[in-house]
């Protein structure tokens, strides 16, 4: 599977790690070069300085053959921007975006995005651990 | 109307100035709180702190009974999602958005923003019309369509100079205006001879401008 993932940060190379290590076909964009030293020093894809909002940036990465758009930058909006890219304009088959903001998070799901909102998903977490429903 | 006004940089102060002024209902959202502040000292308490690609706090200052929301920040991306949120979860019958990076353009109207204002090209606009070297002029481009307005101005070595205009030829979907000459303006027809120095006023299609002006300026 080609992957295309935007920002790498310690979910977005760790992300990378793990899909290249399974054997994908991985690109991580971002736009700061020394967050690329989250990758580890045996990474077989390719790392990328470019901007995922920009859709010629997208395109030096592979987009246009990639199966699968992650983006999990610190700024949800740049995340759901680049995510509505990668969907409509170039139909990537599965894309999915980190949003910090649950309720932005449920608009966008409902908009037919996929999403991720960590900050929903520690909450809940954290609230079995402590109502002793979680596995530990 | 009632108008939420996202980003309180200087667009958006300006902006709402004007709006304030011809009477409509104004909010202005704004993260910063010192700019906050100094808004609330000008113009009045039509400011609130907050970041308007939250829905929460869209709700807060009542999102849901605007006419218009307007989305000024510096960050292309803010804008869209502001109005996105505004669109989908407020139904706001028209969003606009300020945009830096001009190809954001096409993606924003296909993503179901109404309007956007590209800063960028406008400025560029501006300045190429200041440019002697660029003898094409955007007037008007009209929305949803690839028609503009545009002025070429003839040189005095055009190989159009002394001609009939219905002997040169222009590109299709292409037709003078109005030609405006020392002291005159007027419509011409085919008899019209083209003088050096004139303004040529010309309808024409975005991908024809350069062949148009290449038929007035050699």
């Amino acid at each position: 599977m080609n992957v295309v993932i935007m920002g790498c940060g310690r979910v977005g190379g760790l992300l990378a790690t793990l899909l290249d290590e399974a054997g994908h076909n991985v690109t991580v964009l971002d736009i700061d070069p020394y967050s690329f030293r989250w990758l580890p020093a045996n990474f077989k894809g390719n790392a990328l300085v470019g901007d995922g909002t920009d859709e010629d940036s997208l395109r030096k990465a592979g987009i246009e053959q990639a199966d699968a758009f992650v983006s999990v930058t610190q700024g949800d909006n740049r995340n759901v921007m680049a995510a509505q890219i990668a969907k409509d304009v170039f139909n990537v088959h599965k894309v999915v975006s980190r949003i910090y903001d649950p309720l932005r998070e449920e608009m966008y799901h409902n908009l037919g995005l996929d999403t991720i909102s960590p900050t929903k998903v520690s909450a809940r977490m954290l609230m079995d651990v402590i109502s002793g429903e979680g596995k530990e | 109307m009632y108008i939420v006004v996202v980003g309180g940089g200087k667009v958006g102060y300006y902006l709402s100035v004007a709006l304030l002024s011809e009477g409509h209902e104004v909010l202005i959202l704004e993260k910063d709180p010192e700019k906050c502040g100094a808004i609330c000292e000008d113009l009045g308490s039509v400011v609130m702190r907050g970041d308007g690609c939250e829905a929460r706090t869209l709700e807060d200052v009542g999102t849901e009974r605007a006419d218009l929301l307007i989305a000024v920040t510096d960050e292309d991306e803010d804008n869209l999602v502001a109005c996105q949120v505004a669109k989908h979860k407020f139904n706001v019958p028209r969003t606009i958005a300020r945009i830096s990076n001009p190809r954001n353009e096409a993606l924003f109207k296909k993503l179901g923003i109404d309007v956007t204002i590209s800063s960028t090209n406008l400025i560029l606009g501006h300045i190429e019309e200041e440019l002697p070297i660029n003898p094409l002029v955007h007037l008007l481009t009209l929305k949803d369509s690839n028609l503009e307005l545009v002025e070429v101005k003839v040189p005095e070595d055009s190989p159009a100079v002394g001609k009939k205009l219905g002997d040169i030829s222009l590109p299709s979907n292409s037709m003078v205006v109005m030609i405006i000459g020392k002291g005159s303006a007027r419509v011409p027809t085919s008899e019209t001879i083209v003088k050096p120095g004139a303004q040529i006023i010309a309808m024409t299609q975005t991908d024809v401008e350069q062949q148009l002006r290449a038929a007035f300026t050699g």
